[in-house]
């Protein structure tokens, strides 16, 4: 059954791709210093490697066979058209440094969408350049720095985290050279305004939110906070990771944030297979727009044009971002429209309260209130009385052909379950998975063993991590 | 109880909603509140339901027409000879790559957080993470970080890491998009940039890394074995940025004692695309491996003794450590990766070989040729493999321009950094004839033709 | 749970014997283990260290979580236990045995009476 690797395939002599022989004449050979003598790949036929990445491909879950309420990662359904247009030859086949005259149709996509992310996230300063969330929030973070350097405000080294948040926003914030301080959550999960209110003075640099939070719960106070973090000369950064619960909802510009990252990929729909690639375009006020990574694109006289934003950050990395994911979420803002986005929106967060409202009783509800598009449970029920973990019941889940929520996250809920079924899903698939949770409720109770086994329908069953971890294996040797 | 807001009963033409008018009904009754509406109370009144101005949704029909018009006004390279390079190159990718990498199950899947469900994904990245090994000569790869320059970035953060030196040089021929990066990364840590001449390399005692790349932004083959001696005679490490591709003809890096090995993969099976997403790669010797940002995937067994594959030394990484992390970088460049694995796996030992050797012979064909007009002359001695600058006697925009009016994509302008610098880039996918073209027309524009 | 009655104790789950010769040796507690589950990585400082009482010596990792160890008391590295190098899981299986990390000779001996006893350290991880 199981699938050896590529380089266990080679037959010495096989070829997989014929290459056109060399038709200029040949150079004089490369000094020996600079050559390359042996090149251990694999000699494999191109069947060989269809075969083999076919088979590979079957041992996965994926959106488009399962349903996949993996929280935090909004696993929705990616539409087809995207595709389409991200693989149009004029997207394709052009290079990032061409004179822009040559690329007015990318420049124009790459316009209209940050107007579209301005719009959307009520913070008309965009850069879309950022590969992912997590480089989004560096470069934000770094804009913040970068603004209070300028106001000669250099005593400003710390950033305030809610315990809650993902562990990337205190290691953006150490990246950035600050030290991180935790902001604790109040009994409803909301920010515990006395503890903020006490964390807040002249050495605070900005406070990192996820808004909605990691816990699926929308801040009401979120204007007490932005306040309060205003007025002790801080900012108010915003991950912006559920942003596809809120489109049309609310704008987080108008709820008091100064830069936020978005990350398309989740929230407008981009393929991401196997955890990438990822795009972390960084929404900002006025007042931070001089500081956006360079370039961004403008509009002049009917073209568009690189604008080099006078007290620019840098660059995050090399060229304009990842166009490609641009080209998808853009066509998925057009398709959509505000209507369609805030229907979106509306929908994902309807089908997580109805995730909620259906497993409530079986399974312990650490924050009982309406949620947004995620619901937070915790397994601390059957751990009790079942001496099931929740590690057991997502595994179980497997066999009943779901993929498991995500599991562990966030870190303040003990045995924590986050279900985000995405506004993609219809009720009958909900129904199902709803049945197929309280299935295992009740086999906690009668068959415990079951659950501690699973899963038993897939390829390998549980893999021994310690192992892998002890004695690092992590690649082929020839 | 607030009223359902007009704009919730609007339906718009595509939302890729399943729900019908009952199943709402149904939920919300489940729920037990009377509107959507209800469910977004805990955002303040004031703020809700702003009015987006965005123009109104199309149908698929609609949006694709759109997009086409804006892909059809860009000039792409395929249809014109196009000298590009500089850190994004075309080349020839066969069919099976993205027709693979397109399948369902691994386009739609993620991170393989369940290593149950996920074999396909961890066994690919193991692939690649093999690859990289085999390709830079080195012990270990991680599964991708997301282009060069930031990897680069995170090597020399890396660097300080493990030698607690505050402090990085540069080789200053270096691509400018990966020098601003890095100096995005480092200098808010604290961490002096410096730069230095990979000909004549610093006293490395003070410094917590030396590096280059190879080849150099210009194109040349920088001495990057006495770079790393003086690194090592100054207890600093040495750390190299590579091409993936030209490592198909050019000396592993692992062979003249680089610690960590980073770069670009675009060019192993990734289209253009205006810049990305493309891939970083990441290398280095095991014993650094706590220090290593972003994800690993290693092999291990299940309670039957079964092969398989898991994400591991998660330790080192942001959900677990969070500010002590070694890199908050979370997401890798799966897809693409995937795709630099296939197209290797395909091309192969002979292939790539084959593929970096067409690139070095017909960019020294084309610089024979280009060398061969009055006034035109290569920037420095040196070797190349697939690029190389040349000095021209007018300015490279206007060449350019010039080129571009007859049909041809010329080279990128550097005359910023090399008088009247003209980095020109010709790889397999350039066909005698274009190459012999160029040469033509440059030499036509240059005696005033 | 396994608290050896001769043994000395932190809040933070180190434990400390004193030896004849005058030296201490240090590890982690099974109540600490079994918080961190399956150990797969001790890093640990070489001999020649010197350490201080409360402070960081070193950090385990297990699969999903990271902790900072602690001394038990101030002096210099003696001795490391090299064995959790290849095998980290001795922590689990033999936490006050051959799971131990450092010998360590204290500067200062007094500092013994700043440690927890066994029903003290009970008390605090019943």
């Amino acid at each position: 059954m199981s699938e050896p690797v590529i380089f266990e395939r080679s037959q010495p002599g096989r070829r997989g791709v014929a290459l056109p022989p060399l038709d200029v004449p040949e150079a004089p050979p490369l000094p020996a210093e600079f050559r390359r003598d042996d090149l251990p790949l694999p000699e494999v036929s191109e069947l060989d490697v269809v075969r083999h990445y076919v088979r590979l491909s079957q041992l996965n879950f994926a959106i488009d066979s399962v349903f996949y309420p993996l929280g935090s990662c909004t696993m929705k359904y990616n539409p087809k058209v995207h595709e389409d247009a991200a693989r149009l030859r004029g997207f394709q086949q052009i290079h990032p440094l061409q004179p822009a005259e040559t690329v007015q149709g990318a420049l124009e996509l790459m316009f209209r969408l940050q107007e579209a992310l301005g719009e959307i996230s009520g913070l008309p300063a965009v850069s879309l350049q950022p590969a992912a969330g997590a480089q989004g929030e560096l470069t934000g973070i770094l804009m913040i720095r970068a603004l209070h350097r300028d106001r000669g405000e250099t005593g400003r080294r710390v950033v305030l985290v809610p315990e809650s948040a993902h562990g990337t926003n205190p290691a953006t914030a150490a990246m950035a050279g600050f030290t991180v301080k935790p902001v604790r959550a109040d009994r409803a999960g909301n920010v515990d305004l006395d503890h903020l209110r006490s964390l807040l003075g002249p050495d605070v640099a900005a406070m990192m939110l996820t808004q909605p939070s990691t816990l699926g719960l929308f801040d009401p106070n979120i204007e007490e906070i932005a306040a309060q973090v205003h007025a002790s000369g801080a900012l108010l950064y915003g991950d912006g990771a559920n942003l596809n619960a809120i489109l049309g909802k609310v704008k987080p510009g108008e709820s008091g944030f100064d830069v936020i990252h978005i990350n398309l990929h989740k929230t407008f729909t981009t393929p991401h297979g196997g955890g990438g690639p990822g795009a972390g375009p960084v929404c900002a006020s006025p007042a931070l727009a001089p500081y956006l990574p360079d370039p961004v694109v403008g509009e002049r006289d009917g073209q568009y044009v690189y604008l080099h934003p006078p007290k620019s950050i840098g660059k995050v990395r090399a060229f304009h971002g990842h166009f490609g994911m641009f080209v998808r979420a853009y066509t998925y803002i057009r398709s959509l429209g505000a209507d369609g986005l805030r229907e979106v929106s509306e929908h994902a967060v309807l089908n997580a309260n109805y995730v909620r409202s259906r497993l409530q009783d079986l399974y312990e509800l650490p924050y009982d209130r309406i949620c947004m598009h995620e619901v937070v449970f915790s397994g601390s029920r059957q751990k009790q009385q079942h001496g099931i973990r929740t590690l057991d019941i997502a595994k179980r889940l497997i066999d009943y052909g779901y993929h498991p929520p995500t599991i562990y996250f966030p870190l303040v809920v003990d045995e924590a379950l986050m279900i985000e079924p995405t506004e993609t899903e219809s009720k009958e698939t909900l129904d199902g998975f709803i049945e197929a949770m309280r299935a295992i409720a009740a086999e906690a109770a009668t068959d415990p063993e079951l659950l501690k086994a699973a899963p038993t329908t897939t390829p390998v069953g549980r893999l021994d991590e310690a192992q892998a971890a002890r004695r690092p294996d992590l690649r082929w040797q020839p | 109880m607030t009223t359902a807001h007009p704009q919730t009963t609007r339906r718009s033409r595509t939302s890729y909603v399943p729900h019908t008018e009952a199943d709402r009904r149904q939920m919300l009754e489940t729920i037990g509140v009377a509107s959507i509406e209800d469910l977004f109370v805990d955002i303040p009144a004031a703020l809700r339901n702003p009015t987006l101005r965005l123009p109104d949704g199309m149908s698929e029909m609609e949006v694709l027409a759109h997009v086409e018009q804006l892909a059809e006004r860009n000039v792409t390279v395929d249809r014109l000879p196009s000298f590009l390079g500089a850190g994004a190159y075309r080349h020839f990718i066969p069919s099976a790559v993205w027709q693979l990498v397109g399948r369902n199950e691994f386009y739609t899947s993620y991170t393989p957080y369940q290593p149950e469900v996920a074999q396909g994904t961890l066994q690919a990245m193991y692939e690649f993470q093999s690859f990289v090994a085999l390709l830079t000569g080195m012990e270990v790869a991680n599964a991708s970080v997301y282009d060069g320059a930031s990897g680069l970035a995170e090597a020399m953060l890396m660097a300080v890491r493990l030698t607690n030196r505050p402090r990085v040089a540069l080789a200053a021929s270096v691509h400018p998009d990966y020098l601003r990066t890095v100096e995005t990364y480092l200098v808010p840590q604290g961490i002096a940039v410096e730069r230095f001449d990979p000909a004549a390399p610093p006293d490395a005692s003070g410094f917590a890394c030396l590096a280059i790349q190879q080849p150099s932004f210009e194109g040349f083959l920088v001495p990057a074995e006495q770079v790393g001696e003086a690194a090592h005679a100054g207890g600093a490490l040495f750390v190299v940025a590579a091409d993936a591709l030209s490592l198909g003809m050019l000396r592993p890096p692992g062979d003249y004692g680089a610690d960590i090995v980073v770069g670009e993969a675009q060019s192993c099976g990734v289209p253009l695309q205006f810049g990305g997403p493309y891939v970083g790669i990441f290398a280095c010797k095991q014993k650094y491996i706590r220090q290593l940002p972003g994800r690993l995937v290693g092999g291990t067994v299940d309670h039957e003794g079964r092969r398989g594959y898991v994400l591991t030394l998660q330790a080192r990484e942001q959900h677990i450590r969070r500010e002590r992390a070694t890199s908050n970088i979370c997401t890798s460049q799966g897809l693409i990766a995937l795709a630099a694995t296939i197209y290797l796996a395909l091309l192969g030992k002979e292939g790539v070989r084959q593929v970096a050797e067409l690139c070095y012979h017909k960019a020294h064909y084309a610089a024979s040729l280009l060398t061969a007009i009055p006034g035109v002359r290569l920037a420095r001695p040196d070797p190349f493999w697939c690029e190389f600058t040349l000095q021209l006697p007018l300015p490279p925009s206007v060449v350019n321009q010039k080129l571009l009016d007859r049909g041809i994509l010329g080279g990128l302008d550097i005359s910023d950094r090399i008088p009247n610098g003209w980095l020109v880039c010709v790889t397999e996918v350039n066909s005698r004839d274009e190459i012999e073209r160029l040469a033509a027309e440059t030499r036509a524009i240059v005696e005033g033709r | 749970m396994n608290i050896p009655e001769e043994l000395g104790y932190t809040k933070e789950h180190e434990w400390v014997r004193f030896n004849d010769d005058g030296t201490v040796t240090m590890g982690i507690t099974e109540f600490a283990t079994d918080q961190l589950g399956d150990v797969v990585y001790v890093d640990l400082p070489p001999v020649g260290t010197t350490v201080r009482q409360f402070e960081k010596f070193g950090e385990i990792e297990s699969v999903k979580a990271v902790s900072e160890l602690f001394s038990g008391i101030s002096g210099e590295v003696v001795e490391v236990n090299e064995k959790l190098g290849d095998q980290p899981e001795l922590v689990n299986s033999d936490p006050y045995g051959e799971g131990w990390m450092l010998r360590v000779r204290p500067s200062n001996p007094a500092e013994r009476d700043n440690l927890l006893s066994a029903a003290d350290y009970g008390a605090l991880t019943a």
